[in-house]
């Protein structure tokens, strides 16, 4: 048993500076398959982590346990614990949708609103109470702004969103989570459906707001997480095998199997 | 194991497309049938003054059928709207919502007749709305409320999860991401519903015959909900059943005024569908 403790507290490293998200043995149910096995770890604030692994791993499960996405879904049951800050989200008498205004998603395909741009990077402060007009059209200019997006929309805010490119629609999903200033942005494979250069947009992108977020990203493009990331998860099976910094990850894994898949032996 | 072929898979193949493409078109056959009988016998009886002469004429019951549709439609639809957003966004699978199902099916089984006598013990008699458009109108709600629910709820499942993760995702709760992601973008269908199950209410006899309908001639418009009412469909059943010399041409062209009805509905619901999935782009 302790050999084992010491084997995994070389595996998972735990990083320095202040902790965002503190998962302690999460483990996650679809029914009768158990998705996630004993998840034990702390994800840096004001960092990008990137989640990687081979399809069905297990990594979107775990993303969607830090907003509770997964409350949505039927015959999902979770143990453990998830801490945010100091708060363990799965309490009893937890706000859902407080802590999803601090802890925001973008999904794997653009997801935007069949409304107008505006509208949808309002979308959420309106949810939240909205502020006078000028206000909100602050909120939208300022939100767009960060996603990049702004100069190409300016002159169009009052068109449909699905006019847009799919890589402009991606953007736009970040704007609108940026708009209800959330405090971690939850990113699952948000490059999937996108060509190279949208995706290289995305990536600068999220390069930018790493100096205000705190971002996980979920991806299965290896090459993505280590241009982007500085701290990176492999998972293997719903478990999480190995987390530490990203260099390290990729140019001297500790675990065979991390090994392997990185080098691109498997998945 | 694989045996000796009686045909040939080209000539099996012909016969079972002209086999397919046969049963296919006997279904429109009678459509056309009923249309082309009701405008050969009926459409020289369909004058103006026939539709909007007061007496003997069709006015009173045109008049009287849109008041038991408008009143119906008001009572249903509230009804059958919520059901089907209960069923669609909060329900989760288990017991209650078998039985809920279970119910609405066989609602949507019971015969129209049936309902006619329930409506009279309930809504004429023991609720004390007597023979009345209000009575009528509440008995029809009932035999629409199943088309409703599932037409709506139909409407409510083709909006893609993805638009309602996105509104959860950014805090939104289950009531905001219904009222403002998934109903506006259902609407379009849940209208085409409604339209189609008005249609229906608008051609029945059986449930009017003894909660609504009757014959007036002091009083040929009701004047307010516990009125009876005049209704198309039970003005041809009158006509063919009970008054003695009737015309044959006046019976054709009533029964053409309440096809044109009945058909003008699903005209509208159709034409409504085709445009609102054009402009979709979800």
């Amino acid at each position: 048993m302790n050999a084992v403790q010491g084997e995994a507290s070389q595996l998972i490293v735990r990083p320095q500076g202040s902790i965002k998200f503190e998962t302690q043995r999460l483990n996650m149910f679809y029914g009768a398959f158990q998705a996630l096995t004993d998840v034990s770890v702390a994800i840096p604030e004001r960092h990008i982590t990137a989640l990687i692994g081979p399809s069905g791993c297990g990594k979107s499960s775990f993303l969607r346990c830090l907003d509770r996405m997964n409350d949505v879904i039927q015959g999902v049951r979770i143990e453990g614990k998830v801490l945010l800050e100091e708060d363990d989200i799965y309490a009893a008498g937890t706000d859902v949708v407080q802590l999803r205004k601090r802890v925001g998603m973008v999904f794997q395909t653009p997801n935007p609103f069949p409304m107008s741009i505006y509208d949808n990077v309002a979308y959420g402060p309106r949810l939240h109470g909205a502020p006078d007009r000028t206000g909100l059209d602050q909120i939208v200019e300022s939100s767009l702004r960060q996603a990049a997006l702004w100069d190409e929309v300016k002159d169009k805010l009052r068109q449909s969103a699905l006019d847009l490119s799919g890589g402009q629609q991606q953007r736009l999903c970040i704007a609108r989570v940026l708009a209800v200033e959330p405090e971690v942005v939850l990113m699952d494979e948000p490059c999937t459906a996108l060509d190279p250069t949208a995706t290289f947009r995305i990536e600068e992108l999220m390069l930018e707001l790493r100096q205000r977020y705190t971002i996980v990203i979920v991806t299965h493009n290896m090459y993505q997480a280590s241009r982007v990331s500085q701290y990176t998860g492999f998972f293997l099976l719903g478990e999480l095998i190995e987390f530490g910094l990203t260099a390290r990850i990729f140019e001297s894994p500790q675990d065979r199997r991390t090994d392997d898949y990185v080098r691109g032996r498997f998945g | 194991m694989i045996g000796r072929r009686v045909l040939s898979p080209k000539v099996s193949q012909a016969a079972a497309f002209a086999l397919l493409w046969t049963s296919g078109a006997i279904v429109m056959l009678p459509v056309i049938a009923v249309v082309a009988v009701m405008v050969l016998l009926g459409a020289r009886g369909l004058t103006w003054r026939f539709l909007t002469a007061a007496s003997g004429g069709l006015l009173p019951a045109i008049a009287g059928t849109a008041c038991l549709v408008v009143l119906t439609t008001l009572i249903a639809a509230p009804a059958g709207v919520a059901a089907a957003i209960y069923l669609s966004e909060y329900s989760r699978p288990g017991r209650a919502i078998r039985l809920i199902r279970l119910a609405i099916v066989n609602l949507a089984a019971i015969p129209s007749v049936v309902h006619g006598l329930f409506g009279l013990a309930l809504f004429v008699m023991l609720l004390g709305f007597g023979r009345s458009l209000l009575a009528g109108a509440c008995t029809l709600a009932l035999l629409v409320l199943p088309l409703m629910i599932t037409a709506s709820e139909e409407a409510l499942r083709q909006v893609p999860q993805r638009l309602r993760d996105g509104s959860l995702a950014l805090g939104g709760s289950r009531w905001q991401t219904v009222r403002r992601i998934v109903l506006p973008n259902a609407l379009p269908g849940i209208i085409t519903g409604l339209i189609l199950s008005v249609g229906r209410a608008a051609g029945e006899t059986a449930p009017i015959l003894f909660t609504a309908a009757a014959y007036s001639s002091t009083h040929p418009y009701p004047r307010s909900v516990f009125d009876q009412v005049l209704a198309l469909p039970y003005q041809l059943y009158v006509m063919a059943t009970e008054i003695p010399n009737v015309p044959a041409e006046a019976k054709w062209a009533t029964a053409l005024a309440l096809v044109m009805v009945v058909l003008g509905f699903n005209a509208v619901a159709i034409v409504m569908r085709a445009r609102l999935r054009a402009a979709r782009r979800w």
